[in-house]
Formats: C-alpha cells, sequence, structure tokens
C-alpha cells in the first residue's frame, strides 16, 4: 500500500478507539453490577429481610441508569465497521456475522425480557420468578459480552477459518474452533471478571461514601460485605485469567509481549518488569539501555511465557531479524521468519490472489489451482504483503508497556485491598478509618482506568495488524474521505460526552437521594 | 384477561410508574434517534451495500482493493 493516506488511517482509528473506549465505559459496571444485585436479591429471597430488597433495588436503580445511557452505544462500532472499515467488515464478514447474530438473537432478548420483569416485576411477579428473571438479567449480559469477545479474539488469534479467494472472505470451517479457541477463553473470563472487580469497587466506594456521611449504614455495610467478597474472587479469577491471557500472547502474539515488557533483545532466563521507565525516543536497533530504570524479578516472565524459567523469550530485534526457535500451534519447533521474510511471503500472497482472480476470469482452472495453492501456502503471512518496512510491525511500546504496567499494579492493588477490607470486616468488627473509605472512593476511577489500560494493551499491542499477521489497518480501511472521519469524530466526542455527563449526573443525583424508601 | 393482554398490561403499568425511569427513556429515545435516523443515514451507510448491488460486485470491488496498490 503505497502512498498510503496514513491519516485516514489514523483518524479511523482513532475514532474507533474513541467509540470502543466510551463504549467500554459502560459494559463493565453493567456485567458486574448484575451479578452483586442477584446475589443480594437471593439473600432477600432466602432470608425474607426487607432491607435487603431495598439494597437490592438500590443499586438495581443505578444498574438502570448505567443499562439505560450505555445500551446500543456498541452499535456505533458497526456503523463503524460498515463505512470506515468496508474491506476488513467483508474479509471477515462470516466471522464476525456468526457470533454477532447469535448474541442480537440470544443475549440481547433474553437480556432485555427479563430486564422488564426485574424493573417492573417487585410486587408483581412470584419472588421466586423475579429472581430467577434477575439473575437471567446478569447472564444476558455476560453472554451478549461472550460473542464480541469471541470475535475481538479472533482478530488475534484467526483460528477456524479458511480464506476464500472467490469471495475475499474468511469463511468459518469449525465453529467450535472459534468459540473455544484458548484465546477467546482466556479473553472472555478475563474481560468479565475485570468487569466484576470493578463493580465490587463501584458498590464499595459508593457504600464508602455513605459510611463518611453517616447515612444507610446497614445498606453500605451489608453492601461492602457482598461486593468485597465478590470483588476478592473476582479479582483473584482476574489475575489466574490474566495470566493465562498474557500465556496466549506469549505463543501467539510474540511482538504484543515484546512491547508489553519492552523487551527489545530477546533473551533465555527472561526477567518480569515489576516497575520501570522507558528510556525516550528508543529504537529497536539504536543500541540503547531501554529503561532509565527498573526493577525486575529474574527469570519470571520466562516462566510466566513459556512455563519453563529457562525458555528464551523474543525481544522486539529478534522478532523483525528471525532465526530464533519457537513452538508452532501444533507443537512443532520451527524457526523463526525475518520480518522480511515474512513480507516477501505476504506479496507473492497477495498476487497471487491477483492472478487467481484473473485466471478465474479467464476460465483457466490450472492457473487458478496454480494460484489457489500459492495463496493457501503464504496466507499465514497475507497481511504482511502490505508492508514495506520490517519496522511497521512494531507498536507503540511505551504506550503498550505503560498501560500494561498500570493494569497489573492496579490490578494487584485491588487484590490487597479487598483483603484489608475483608480483615477489617471480620477481625476488627467493621471499623473502617476515614482514610480507608476516602480510599474506598477513589478506587472507583482506579478500577475504570484499569479497565481501559486492558483495552490499550490488547488493541494497541497488536498494531499495525486488525487481524494478526493477515489484515493490517492500512488494508482493512475504506478508501474515504479522511476529512469526514474527522467530522464524525468530533460528533461522537460530542455525543458520548453528553452521555457520560449525563450518566454521571443521573448517577451522582441517585446516589445522594439514597434508596428510594429511606432505609436502614 | 389473556395473557397478551396481562403483559401488555404489565408493560404499561411498569412504565407509568417509573421515576427516575422517564428521564431514561428520554435519553435512550433521543440517542437511539441520534444514532439511526441521522448518523446512520447521513454519515454511516455500509460503503459496500451502497455502491454495490451483488455480493460478487462486492468482492470483486474487494479483491481489487486488496490487491491493487493505492496511488
Amino acid at each position: 500500500m503505497e502512498h498510503f493516506d496514513l491519516s485516514l488511517v489514523n483518524w479511523s482509528r482513532a475514532q474507533f478507539a474513541l467509540t470502543a473506549m466510551y463504549h467500554w465505559v459502560f459494559v463493565p459496571l453493567t456485567l458486574g453490577l448484575a451479578f452483586i444485585m442477584a446475589f443480594m436479591e437471593t439473600i432477600y429471597y432466602k432470608t425474607d429481610d426487607e432491607e435487603w430488597k431495598r439494597i437490592t433495588k438500590f443499586w438495581m436503580t443505578l444498574f438502570g441508569i448505567n443499562f439505560a445511557i450505555g445500551v446500543a452505544t456498541g452499535i456505533i462500532l458497526e456503523f463503524e465497521f460498515g463505512t470506515n472499515w468496508s474491506n476488513y467488515s467483508w474479509f471477515v464478514g462470516d466471522i464476525f456475522g456468526a457470533p454477532l447474530a447469535i448474541e442480537g438473537i440470544m443475549a440481547f432478548f433474553m437480556e432485555s425480557t427479563f430486564i422488564a420483569v426485574m424493573f417492573f416485576g417487585w410486587n408483581k411477579v412470584s419472588k421466586k420468578f423475579h429472581l430467577v428473571s434477575t439473575w437471567l438479567v446478569a447472564l444476558g449480559a455476560n453472554l451478549s459480552a461472550l460473542w464480541i469477545l469471541v470475535a475481538n479474539a479472533w482478530m488475534q488469534y484467526p483460528a477456524g477459518m479458511y480464506f476464500n479467494p472467490d469471495t475475499a472472505r474468511n469463511e468459518m470451517h469449525n465453529f467450535w474452533e472459534v468459540l473455544f479457541s484458548p484465546v477467546a477463553i482466556n479473553k472472555f473470563l478475563h474481560t468479565i471478571t475485570s468487569g466484576y472487580v470493578l463493580a465490587a469497587l463501584f458498590v464499595i466506594g459508593i457504600s464508602a461514601w455513605f459510611l463518611l456521611k453517616g447515612r444507610h449504614i446497614l445498606l453500605s455495610k451489608r453492601s461492602i460485605i457482598i461486593a468485597s467478597v465478590f470483588g476478592l474472587i473476582s479479582s483473584l479469577f482476574l489475575a489466574l485469567t490474566g495470566d493465562g491471557s498474557a500465556y496466549q500472547v506469549a505463543q501467539k502474539q510474540p511482538m504484543k509481549l515484546a512491547a508489553m515488557e519492552g523487551l527489545y533483545e530477546g533473551t533465555e532466563r527472561a526477567s518480569l518488569i515489576v516497575i520501570g521507565a522507558l528510556t525516550p525516543g528508543k529504537e529497536y536497533n539504536d543500541n540503547k539501555d531501554p529503561f532509565i530504570f527498573k526493577i525486575q524479578i529474574p527469570k519470571l516472565l520466562s516462566f510466566l511465557g513459556y512455563r519453563s524459567s529457562d525458555a528464551f523469550v523474543p525481544g522486539v530485534e529478534d522478532i523483525i531479524k528471525g532465526e530464533y526457535t519457537y513452538t508452532d500451534k501444533d507443537g512443532n519447533q520451527k524457526v523463526a521468519l525475518s520480518a522480511e521474510q515474512k513480507i516477501e511471503h505476504g506479496k507473492i500472497a497477495i498476487q497471487a490472489l491477483a492472478d487467481y482472480k484473473n485466471a478465474r476470469e479467464a476460465g483457466d482452472s490450472a492457473a487458478m489451482a496454480y494460484h489457489r495453492k500459492l495463496i493457501d501456502e503464504n496466507f499465514e503471512y497475507f497481511g504482511y504483503g502490505y508492508l514495506n518496512d520490517p519496522n511497521s510491525i512494531i507498536p507503540n511500546v511505551p504506550l503498550t508497556f505503560y498501560s500494561f504496567h498500570i493494569m497489573v499494579g492496579l490490578g494487584f492493588l485491588f487484590i490487597a485491598f479487598f483483603i484489608l477490607i475483608l480483615y477489617l470486616i471480620y477481625f476488627r468488627s467493621f471499623k473502617i478509618n476515614k482514610w480507608l473509605l476516602r480510599l474506598s472512593i477513589l478506587m472507583i476511577p482506579l478500577a475504570y482506568i484499569a479497565s481501559q489500560a486492558g483495552w490499550i494493551v490488547a488493541e494497541v499491542g497488536r498494531q499495525p495488524w486488525v487481524i494478526q499477521d493477515v489484515l493490517p489497518n492500512v488494508a482493512a480501511v475504506s478508501r474515504i474521505d479522511a476529512s469526514a472521519v474527522q467530522v464524525t469524530f468530533f460528533l461522537f466526542f460530542i455525543i458520548f460526552t453528553t452521555l457520560l455527563i449525563a450518566e454521571l449526573r443521573i448517577m451522582f443525583t441517585q446516589i445522594k437521594k439514597g434508596p428510594k424508601d429511606g432505609g436502614n | 384477561m389473556s395473557l397478551i393482554k396481562r403483559i401488555l398490561f404489565f408493560y404499561w403499568e411498569g412504565f407509568r410508574s417509573m421515576t427516575i425511569g422517564k428521564t431514561l427513556w428520554i435519553i435512550i429515545l433521543i440517542k437511539l434517534f441520534v444514532m439511526f435516523a441521522i448518523l446512520k443515514v447521513f454519515f454511516f451507510p455500509n460503503i459496500l451495500k451502497r455502491n454495490f448491488k451483488t455480493d460478487e460486485e462486492r468482492s470483486k470491488y474487494v479483491i481489487e482493493q486488496l490487491t491493487t496498490k493505492t496511488k
């Protein structure tokens, strides 16, 4: 893609990032708060204690505000696929089509049907049916997330598909391979659990505010107990799935792992950076030390990435130069190709696609078979054919590195925080100091920062690919006017900011009011 | 009362007794209007659907896009 208008790609990327990040402001709270409400209502169902009903209804109101403002914001991403990313949209049509259709039919309808029962059904349907509806809302919300996360996982690791050169589309040959790819499983579990942790911190933070104000003490204490237990279990599971995700990244996206760790030169027994500051302006081949300072744990990166403390972890330079040994997805030992060799293979695949098309139009079946074979043999590197400079496979290292370390650091802070809160509840009779209550409120924005940072790692770390190795963003973008994308970027910025302000205002008003009928 | 009537009544009563929900529904409706009646119609056409009638034409176009260097 010589002489390509990079401003179009960059604006299209910026617009997609803006919409996705705003969308993700609303989603995680829905995912987690739904389960917290379901636990609270289950206790109400079991105990018949009206206070638990009041507590459930209060959090349900906040859930409703978040759900209403956030609902359908994700549809804008689909608009962008059709307009800004039409090549990509066509190229992946069948892979994305099936999961998203299932999402629309199954999860969305389940969610929206039972959400009505959940909000309107108090005292109108039986307690049991209402409780089942609340649980189904929680399950439905999480099932909605499953399908879009499966589609995203496929972009990180395109499994279960083959490329059809007649249609220029990837077609699914194994639905289960797409659904149960190890990347998809880890991504789904890690992402939804991050929502649970965020929601737990949200509940604790708001309850802490009530305690600071001396209002709704019983509601706050009970909410903190539920949220801190749920939060601790979720945050431990989050760490576990985070490890699983990083392991998958090491196997399938080594460049992303190198960027996450600021690893320019690969090494055996690689250390994990706990905290560090990158050297500004560092290039992969300039022999500068990548770090101004760092604190690291020896051998841990090798162990976490390859389950062996002696394993070799390739750095940015190794991935560009190749010639290191790695294990492919079938378990075979292979010598890595250099980026230049991959570019060669990619160009062969693209040329073969053009020749295949000409042969097809000419009705030359022998030539078609020949070019088809070339496409199949080289398709693994198809996307490299659009690149001219091996350096262009390096993502934004500082952004990926810092986002990753912020996410992980906050994740461990949250675990410590939940343990501390539970300790104070069970061993210090709920004596939570004022400073800790204030800290609890601060945890809410930190949870959102960690959650957004996770997506930055996943998406920026994958660059320049839209689909790993197969389609770079320069080939995926539509040939439209960059100024049109700029206009809609600012339009979205205004709309989403307005929605966010509306959410915050309504949410704050509702929190200040507290439970509808007072409560204890 | 028939089942359908009961369901309709259930929703009607639910909407009628809303407090904060009314504001939220206004926001939802405005948002959906802006998204589908303005953004989708004027700013976000599905380019391939708009410009081509058949899937074959779309395939041909995308193959050209993927195999032709842009100048």
